[in-house]
């Protein structure tokens, strides 16, 4: 929910926003996925957008035992 | 975005009957007159209906408290969010419990999420604002604590006659830096690095 609500306003298509969970161990996994035309948006110039999604996404997290991880395709 | 578009028979009366459709008031409104119509001789013959277009208008400011509000909710965090407008810049005060959690380490988290609204209330809109997220006041004592910073850094760079490289910072909090000495006498500053890892060297004037 908390990624989704980062990258909807950013997109042009949100309705193509996927966001697909998978734990794994000590990790939790996020996949988001957008629209080709959205990519570049949630990317940034050199990964700055993506970089300030995932700073917020990891201190979000509580459970201190598991990792976040956020990967963007 | 919402639109419609609807007719009357003069224009006055077309845009109110889009207005009711929407459900929308006048204010947030913005119309395109697309036909003004004709009355026709004597009202009867040859008469034409104005036709409008009315969109509901979007208010990016407003679009930016929305995003941070969420944003707070889906992270765990209740907050306010207080907007206050000066020419192009939109600052956000935030305020609720737990609002450590939305500044983070060194305002790494704020800093994310002041990046993140400003491109939300920028994008479609002619108009360039510019975005400041405050918490309880952070920036402020932020500011306060690299001035104290850039002033003890200044001495020891003139004490042990070296330059001194300060941590990486974004480009605001550099800004505050190079101000903050600007008017030393004996020391200069300079930034180098690439984003996002660029900092601050203090250079006591009479070293190379």
């Amino acid at each position: 929910m908390l990624i989704r609500s980062l990258v909807k306003p950013l997109v042009d298509h949100p309705e193509d926003i996927q966001v697909e969970r998978r734990e794994e161990g000590n990790k939790i996994v996020y996949h988001l996925l957008v629209n080709e035309d959205d990519i570049g948006k949630v990317i940034g110039k050199n990964g700055r957008v993506a970089n300030a999604i995932r700073t917020i996404v990891y201190s979000a997290n509580s459970d201190e035992t598991k990792r976040v991880y956020l990967d963007i395709m | 975005m919402k639109e419609v578009t609807a007719s009357g028979a003069t224009v006055e009366e077309a845009i109110q009957s889009a207005l009711q459709q929407l459900n929308i008031p006048r204010e947030k409104a913005e119309v395109e007159i697309i036909d003004e119509g004709k009355k026709g001789f004597l009202g009867i013959f040859g008469s034409v209906r104005a036709v409008v277009k009315v969109r509901e208008k979007v208010d990016h400011i407003e679009l930016g408290k929305q995003f941070l509000t969420d944003v707070a909710r889906n992270m765990g965090v209740d907050i306010t969010v207080e907007v206050e407008k000066e020419d192009n810049i939109v600052k956000y005060n935030l305020t609720g419990e737990k609002i450590a959690l939305l500044i983070g380490r060194r305002g790494k988290t704020l800093n994310a999420l002041q990046y993140l609204t400003h491109l939300v209330i920028n994008k479609e809109t002619d108009q360039y604002y510019s975005v400041i997220v405050d918490a309880e006041g952070y920036r402020k004592r932020r500011e306060e604590t690299l001035i104290e910073l850039a002033q003890k850094m200044a001495k020891k760079a003139v004490r042990v006659k070296r330059k001194i490289s300060l941590e990486p910072m974004p480009a605001y909090e550099r800004k505050i830096i190079h101000t903050a000495l600007q008017d030393t006498p004996n020391v200069s500053t300079y930034s180098t690095g690439d984003e996002p890892n660029r900092y601050i060297v203090i250079k006591p004037k009479d070293i190379k």
